[in-house]
């Protein structure tokens, strides 16, 4: 799978224009380092609600930029936030990694 | 008003996740549109109740309020039901959203929301919402705001039903006369202020105009909304249909203009009421025997020399306040029994 659909992409930055399309990562970036943290966080204190939840957002901000590979794997950890189910493995150093290649990718393209 | 859903319009963007809001109020804008948004469903729902927006997309997973109890808020409420909202939301929660479109949502967008839908379905249903305006403003002009809201409460559903109501048919005498002999504008101006005149008498006294064909009038009282008394309605709205003419013809004779007689008919009893026509284009209508001695019942009045004539039914559900003479039974062209005919007077 690669790690952005280019279709995708190329439709939101027609969409919001070329110059948008930086400031839109940007805020991707910081929301995908809180919610990150507030996985880790809510992994901790056994809060699976949260953890769903930050889940959620990161699942969406994913796809909206087209990165497929990086919204399957936090639907993956929004399925099991869902099921009450916190016995994550490995899963969170795994979307850490998968994040910062979309985030390299998405550099590169702006 | 607009005159393409393309054009500039008024969007509430509702969505906790910043990327989804930015995103979509940046590309609605680049669409020509003017965008505000909120972050969760209570702050969405406290900013559509200003009631400045033509259109709502909201998200569902929300916290503090979801997207369904923002929705389930607006179907309530009978002014913000008006305004279309789009419901966003995720893939996997197909299930939510199309319990929302079957709740009332206008229509959806699955996330990530790609561009040539948004604009494709938000401009549908800003023309959807433009088209129901203007129904309200056609239904405003034809009835009071009471009746108008009732009939865009209970829908459009094409197909009759049969009602007991009151209809009144109204007729210039000799229009057709007093046109030719003066200016075209002239006519119109008083055609105008005739109607006007008309409809005021009507909408006062709960009826709905029906109908305009030239100069005529065809009004009915007691459906959509029915009235026990929609006998007396009707007949007290053309007895103020003659004294609101006769203030009229004074102040045209005072200023050397035609002065204008009509005639009234008003008969009651069973008919079939409801919208005929296609779904864009339906009027109300109400048609049946009831309706068509009406019309004989008001041609009458040129013969009978009496403004106002009642049929007998009519007359059974006036209150002893109204005088009536009993004109004895006539046989109209076209029907087989002689009908009593009285005049109000």
């Amino acid at each position: 799978m690669p790690i952005l659909d280019m279709n995708t992409f190329n439709a939101l930055k027609d969409s919001v224009g070329s110059d948008f399309v930086g400031e839109l990562m940007n805020t991707f970036f910081e929301d995908a380092n809180t919610q990150m943290l507030e996985m880790s966080s809510a992994l901790a204190s056994k809060d699976a609600e949260t953890f769903r939840r930050a889940a959620h957002s990161l699942k969406s901000n994913a796809a909206t930029f087209g990165a497929t590979d990086l919204a399957a794997l936090a639907r993956e950890l929004e399925i099991l936030g869902r099921d009450n189910n916190l016995e994550v493995g490995s899963r969170l150093e795994v979307i850490k990694e998968a994040f910062e290649q979309v985030k390299i990718q998405l550099n590169e393209l702006r | 008003m607009q005159n393409s859903a393309s054009e500039l319009a008024r969007l509430l963007v509702v969505d906790d996740n910043k990327v989804n809001r930015m995103a979509l109020s940046r590309s609605l804008e680049l669409q020509g549109h003017v965008v505000e948004t909120a972050e969760n469903g209570q702050e969405g729902l406290e900013k559509f109740r200003s009631g400045v927006y033509d259109l709502m997309l909201l998200d569902i997973e929300m916290p503090v309020m979801n997207g369904f109890e923002v929705l389930e808020a607006c179907l309530k409420d009978f002014d913000l039901r008006q305004t279309p909202i789009i419901m966003t939301s995720a893939m996997e929660e197909l299930d939510a959203v199309v319990k929302c479109v079957e709740l009332g949502a206008e229509d959806y967008l699955t996330k990530p929301v790609n561009p040539i839908l948004l604009r494709a379905r938000v401009n549908a249903s800003l023309e959807k919402k433009r088209l129901r305006d203007e129904q309200r403003k056609l239904f405003r002009t034809f009835a009071t705001k009471e009746v108008a809201e009732e009939l865009l409460r209970t829908g459009f559903s094409l197909g009759g039903q049969i009602v007991t109501a009151s209809v009144l048919i109204a007729d210039i005498r000799s229009f057709t006369s007093i046109a030719e002999s003066q200016d075209p504008s002239d006519s119109i101006e008083l055609l105008n202020q005739y109607f006007s005149m008309m409809f005021d008498a009507v909408s006062q006294n709960g009826g709905i105009i029906n109908q305009i064909v030239g100069d005529g009038i065809l009004a009915v009282f007691g459906t959509p909304i029915y009235y026990e008394d929609h006998r007396e309605r009707a007949v007290k709205a053309g007895l103020q249909m003659l004294e609101q003419l006769k203030v009229f013809n004074q102040n045209q004779l005072a200023q050397n203009k035609t002065a204008i007689r009509i005639g009234i008919g008003v008969t009651s009893g069973k008919m079939v009421a409801g919208y005929t026509g296609t779904h864009n284009r339906a009027i109300y209508t109400c048609i049946g025997d009831t309706v068509n001695l009406a019309d004989r019942i008001e041609e009458y009045t040129k013969e009978a020399l009496r403004p106002l004539l009642i049929d007998e039914y009519t007359r059974e559900g006036l209150s002893a306040a109204y005088k009536v003479e009993d004109l004895g039974k006539i046989v109209f062209k076209g029907k087989n029994q002689a009908v009593s005919v009285f005049a109000v007077t």
